[in-house]
């Protein structure tokens, strides 16, 4: 079954004069509970793709259906909502706040989307113990190491029991064993819960959990494949 | 929900203390002095109107006309008289009447000499009565001046015993006033009135021998008969003393007000000088306002990213804006509260010291409780109104950009 589905999409950012197509007529559809890859060189539009994905952005022409929806010119209020309940972030450089235990980071999610307090503290707990923190709640981000703060983000994802988890490079930051059992992490995750995740990265090996990996190059999926 | 946007705006307060401190130090000092003006000008308010609620409104006055704000009988360029009395006790609507006389005097007390008003108190009993009962006069130590006194005074608590001397005043002590030689029989009782406390009051025949004035008065007192309109009553006295004295509508050289217009003069007053100083004080809000605004416009900016985050895992514009709104409200609040504070132990030490000098009747610091939640509520209007620009600021943010900022 479909879950998501980009049709020609294109993002043209204009800095001054000049302007970047950063995405070129890209087409891919993702079904439910699929676990994705996304490669390719720098500055080929992965992040500028994941954003489109998570509602962050808008295109600058075609059409993006998620749960057959068109999210592509949606007003700032309803993609909110999208992002706040179906979708959750992983990014590469953690991006908890910092004022914030962890906790509150995890909690913060649940309080836009109005869950009660009760209920927030038991999915916080049952998230934290999930993730491998259960002994780390009331930890300041500074005070975590980076794998700690990516476990953390990814409690906070899985929060509002999104459809989509959108992790762009979560390893980026990591030394490489850190970075595997991240991407463990993930996988557990994509067995347990059959969440979709969409995973980019750099790294190859990584890469090869996923089922599916797309190769983007120059704003446009340069090729594509499945893992046997 | 909003107890959230609390939570998260006192998370950032926290993160930054000594800038949160400062920020409040405008609206802490504004509200501190808006607090102290305003409780001082109402109980400066409540103590005129006790004084007028036992003076009575159902009296009216006469005296020369005076030329400025100068006390009563100085500047006066016309002269109320026996005369004046004989025709006010015959109007109609005119229940008693009395005159007093007032002075300035140099005092000689153990070879040092002071200057202060001499006062004087009525020959007649029935006078004597009504300046009695509009005065509260009472005295503290020693006894009433009466009828048929000679060569006696009473004086002031404030001159006896505040120090106007290097010696306190006793009963028998013997003062020179003009090198007239006066025992003293009595003090009077505190009136809480700086210039009553330091007076000396003397028997009318006394004062006229003493400053040899035969017929005249500083200032005529009137009470009206029950039910009498004092306003009206006293339009029928000044056409009638105008008569008397051959002067045209519009040129007497004398005055009648009813008390009830003194106390509305002194209230109008009153409440210019307090609003002009309530509005001088406001501008440090204003001040106060501006310098919440700067920081959240910082704050705004370095959590950028921050705001980015929020909004990725699904804030709303309102809920970015309410948690700013929340936050520089929360600034206004605190700031408000401790200026509250501040202002209410201002008033009180003003009112101590005040007790201290004059007597504990003349100014009591009032702090009603819609003062301090106006206060409250002000502070925190201010400081959500100082927010909303930057809150906006932050709330049309595009998540994708804000993001990315480093
Ligand atoms: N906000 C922006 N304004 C202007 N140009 C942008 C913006 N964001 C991305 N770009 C440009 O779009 C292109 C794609 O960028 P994108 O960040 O999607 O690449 P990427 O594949 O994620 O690269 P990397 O592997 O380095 O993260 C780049 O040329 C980049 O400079
Ligand atoms: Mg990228």
């Amino acid at each position: 079954m479909t879950l998501l589905e980009l049709k020609n999409i294109w993002k043209t950012y204009t800095l001054g004069s000049a302007q970047v197509h950063a995405l070129r007529g890209v087409s891919l559809s993702v079904n439910k509970g699929e676990f994705l890859a996304i490669q390719g060189p720098s500055g080929s539009g992965k992040s500028t793709m994941m954003s489109l994905i998570g509602c962050l952005d808008l295109p600058t022409k075609g059409t993006i259906l998620l749960n057959d929806i068109d999210i592509a010119s949606m007003p700032e209020s309803q993609l909110a909502q999208i992002r706040g309940k179906k979708i959750g972030f992983v990014f590469q450089k953690f991006n908890l706040i910092t004022t914030l235990s962890a906790v509150e980071n995890i909690a913060l999610p649940m309080i836009f989307q109005r869950i009660s307090h009760n209920e927030q503290l038991k999915r916080t707990i049952a998230l934290l113990h999930q993730v491998g923190l259960g002994d780390r709640i009331h930890h300041k981000p500074t005070e975590l190491s980076g794998g700690q703060q990516q476990r953390v983000a990814i409690a906070r994802a899985l929060a509002t029991n999104p459809d989509i988890i959108l992790a762009d490079e979560p390893t980026g930051n990591l030394d490489s064993t850190t970075g595997r059992q991240i991407i463990e992490l993930l996988v557990t995750l994509h067995n347990n819960s059959s969440k979709t995740i969409i995973l980019v990265t750099h790294d190859d090996e990584l890469a090869h959990y996923a089922q599916r990996i797309v190769y983007l190059l120059d704003g446009k999926i340069h090729k594509e494949w499945r893992r046997r | 929900m909003i107890h959230d946007y609390f939570f998260l705006a006192f998370a950032h307060l926290r993160h930054h203390p000594t800038r949160a401190w400062l920020t409040m130090i405008g609206i802490f000092i504004g509200i501190a002095a808006v607090v102290a003006l305003i409780s001082l000008g109402q109980g400066l308010q409540d103590a005129i109107n006790s004084q007028f609620s036992t003076f009575g409104v159902d009296k009216i006055i006469v005296t020369g006309k005076s030329a400025g704000f100068g006390p009563p009988g100085q500047a006066s360029a016309g002269k109320v008289t026996k005369a004046d009395i004989q025709l006010l006790r015959k109007s109609p609507g005119i229940m008693r009447t009395a005159g007093r006389l007032l002075k300035p005097v140099s005092v000689d007390f153990a070879n040092e000499v002071r200057t202060t008003y001499a006062v004087s108190l009525p020959e007649d009993d029935k006078e004597f009565e009504l300046i009695k009962e509009v005065n509260t006069l009472r005295a503290a130590e020693g006894r009433m001046l009466k009828k048929g006194d000679k060569r006696k005074a009473m004086v002031g608590y404030d001159l006896a015993y505040k120090l106007v001397f290097s010696h306190n005043i006793k009963l028998g002590s013997k003062l020179l006033l003009n090198e007239h030689e006066y025992g003293v029989i009595g003090v009077m009782d505190r009136f809480g009135d700086p210039a009553r406390d330091k007076a000396i009051y003397l028997m009318e025949n006394d004062m006229r021998n003493l400053f040899d004035m035969k017929n005249e008065y500083s200032v005529v007192v009137a009470q009206l008969a029950s039910g009498e309109n004092p306003r009206a009553v006293a339009e029928v006295i000044k056409r009638a003393m105008g008569k008397d004295r051959h002067q045209k509508v519009g040129k007497e050289d004398f005055e009648i007000q009813t008390s009830e217009e003194i106390l509305r003069q002194l209230t109008t007053i009153l409440q210019i000088v307090s609003a002009v100083l309530t509005g001088i004080a406001a501008i440090s809000l204003l001040v106060g306002g501006v310098g919440i605004m700067n920081t959240m416009y910082t704050a705004v900016l370095e959590r950028t990213r921050e705001i980015g985050i929020m909004k990725a895992i699904g804030a709303r514009n309102e809920d970015i804006l309410a948690i700013f709104l929340v936050e520089s409200g929360m600034l206004g609040m605190t700031g408000g509260g401790l200026g509250i504070l501040l202002g209410t132990a201002l008033s009180k030490a003003t009112e101590f010291v005040a007790a201290q000098m004059w007597g504990p009747n003349l100014l009591q610091a009032s702090i009603p409780w819609y003062l301090v939640l106006g206060a409250l509520l002000f502070s925190f209007i201010t400081g959500t109104l100082s927010g909303v620009l930057p809150a906006r600021k932050a709330a049309h943010m595009k998540p994708s950009e804000a993001l990315q900022y480093e």
